[in-house]
């Protein structure tokens, strides 16, 4: 993009112009997949408590987030007396920068990233960290102690599963050799037993280790006891509304998908579809291999993201002790396990034997998921009238 | 002015302006804010010298390490004598006094260091030569390497003695109270 610029500004005026282009690509892809995201939370959510969710705005409700939304800017911006109104005011900006600054190095395909940063992997990791630090003075500056309570639920949670975060990230990098994102995805190419998911049981389980702990720092369910309603009230953001309260929902959801974008970098093959054996942009050309890049790491990070949703709306939110005991006792030695895993097993593993294992891997997992999926297309099971149908009926 | 010199001069002014707002702040935890960035202004810098990995390492010492645990530490004791600072005269006095001195010497010394105009930056060498240069990996070049890897476990057994002594001092005093 910066050579098309540089053929008709002078250099610098170009640079800038680039930036500003990617910075207004990514601000419209967070919100736009954060209004789309928030209409699937409410329509997953909805399904799997037997509702029907959002119906009469536009087809299937879609319209539903952009009708908030117009209501959201609407409201009056408000900022309760007990609060120190400069932090109050900027936190929300300052959870939104760092999710956006994690998209600087997140690639959508071959070559399409904002900048590809040759720590791309360290870099998403330090900036999503620190969108903790919104969190903490929106929770300290309302003023309120349902807000420092959460504020404080956060600090802590989030600062802890930084830590096997990072060791679970460190578990495919060992293989990789790098931590250029574009170049872990490129490592990647060919079929999906390629995926350093299936590479050995180590990185099988770093990924799903990681997932999870990738759901706790975002304070996504299970973990959300930083706005536990059900005891703080809304935890940090409960003195918050209007704009400023969309935009700590815009920097959730904007992390969720980048958290989940990296672990598809990491672990699922980046922008690779796990059928095709070459590179799309190289095959296809880039007029056609581009937004099928981008399209696979989007469905992928999609993916991810309805995940999270489906254990949001499955599982009981954990108390604040349980959470911490989960990282410190269980999550850090886990991870701590794998990483040393992983090395013997780069280190000592024969080919063969590794091969093998990939294979199993891969064949199983993909094997599992077909029948999970073809067991959905099964006709219903029909009761007699006054009885549940399947295991209940016996 | 090049694209380069522009940017720098933001954030070298966002850096000096805000770390003049640490010291003038009332409130920690405002202080504690102008210190945010203070260092993001930092690995800013970093990131324009296309110092990428010591930008990120920064950041994460820093900014999510560090301040987090500033701002956790007065959100808990929050409302004590010490959440607003109040200075005398004579104590901005000296601060400035030495400051400025400490400035002084500074401008000085680089100034003899004199206008040093590195080569333009080709391809900034990545992480891996950095971790090989750390474990003393010689140089397919110059065939040198030196070892950090010693005095680097050396530092990290001290660090965690340390550590496991903080935890242990702060357990003694929490037992003894229920003696009391």
């Amino acid at each position: 993009m910066l050579s098309l610029f540089t053929q008709y500004l002078p250099e610098p005026l170009a640079i800038v112009l680039t930036a500003l282009v990617c910075a207004g690509l990514v601000v419209s892809f967070m919100g736009v997949s954060a209004l789309m995201f928030i209409w699937a939370e409410r329509k997953i959510s909805a399904r799997m408590q037997d509702r029907l969710g959002p119906t009469r705005t536009g087809k299937f409700g879609l319209l539903q987030s952009l009708a908030d939304g117009i209501k959201l800017i609407t409201k009056e911006d408000f900022a309760p007396d007990g609060a120190d109104r400069v932090l109050f005011r900027a936190a929300p900006y300052l959870a939104f920068c760092a999710a956006f600054a994690g998209f600087i190095a997140l690639p959508f395909g071959s070559g399409v990233a904002v900048q590809s940063l040759s720590i791309g992997a360290f870099f998403m990791l330090a900036v999503l960290s620190s969108e903790v630090f919104g969190v903490m003075l929106a929770g300290y500056a309302s003023g309120s102690k349902w807000a420092l309570f959460g504020g404080m639920r956060e600090a802590a949670q989030v600062v802890s599963y930084e830590v096997p975060r990072s060791i679970c990230v460190l578990v495919p990098i060992c293989i990789a050799g790098t931590l250029n994102l574009t170049t872990i995805g490129q490592q990647q190419i060919g079929g999906f037993w390629n995926w350093y998911v299936f590479h050995d049981p180590f990185t099988f389980v770093a990924f799903l280790i990681f997932f999870i702990v990738a759901t706790a720092s975002c304070k996504r369910a299970p973990f959300d006891l930083a706005e536990a309603e059900s005891e703080l009230v809304a935890g940090f953001h409960t003195e918050y509304s209007g704009i400023r309260w969309s935009y700590f929902f815009m920097a959730e959801y904007g992390s969720m998908f980048a958290m989940s974008g990296l672990a598809a970098m990491l672990f699922l093959g980046g922008w690779h579809t796990g059928v095709l054996p070459y590179e799309p942009t190289e095959a296809f050309g880039s007029w056609l291999g581009v937004p099928l890049n981008a399209c696979v790491v989007i469905g992928k990070g999609t993916l991810l993201v309805i995940v999270m949703m489906w254990m949001r709306w499955s599982l009981p939110r954990l108390r604040i002790d349980q959470v911490m005991m989960t990282c410190l006792k269980y999550f850090l030695p886990i991870s701590c396990v794998l990483l040393l895993g992983v090395c013997v097993w780069q280190l000592y593993v024969p080919k063969a034997v590794g091969d093998g294992v990939k294979w199993v891997l891969a064949g199983g997992t993909i094997t599992s998921f077909l029948g999970v999926t073809i067991s959905l297309f099964r006709p219903h099971q029909h009761a007699p009238a006054g009885q549940l149908p399947g295991v209940w009926g016996k | 002015m090049s694209l380069n010199g522009v940017l720098f001069l933001i954030v070298a002014t966002t850096v000096a302006a805000s770390a003049v707002g640490v010291v003038t702040s009332k409130s920690i935890v405002r202080s504690a804010v102008w210190l945010l960035l203070t260092l993001i202004g930092i690995s800013f810098v970093y990131f324009l010298l296309g110092a990428e990995f010591l930008g990120a390492a920064h950041l994460i010492v820093y900014v999510g390490g560090t301040l987090v645990l500033v701002v956790f530490g007065v959100m808990l004791t929050a409302g004590g004598p010490f959440t607003t600072l109040a200075n005398r005269r004579w104590e901005w006095a000296v601060g400035v006094a030495i400051a400025t001195l400490l400035f002084g010497i500074l401008v000085a010394a680089s100034l003899q260091l004199g206008a040093n105009t590195p080569s333009p930056i080709g391809d900034m060498p990545g992480t891996g030569a950095l971790g090989l240069a750390f474990l003393g990996v010689p140089d397919p070049a110059s065939k040198v390497g030196t070892s950090y890897l010693l005095p680097f476990e050396i530092v990290s057994v001290h660090l965690l003695v340390v550590l496991i002594g903080a935890a242990y001092l702060a357990r003694a005093k929490k037992r003894a109270k229920p003696n009391d």
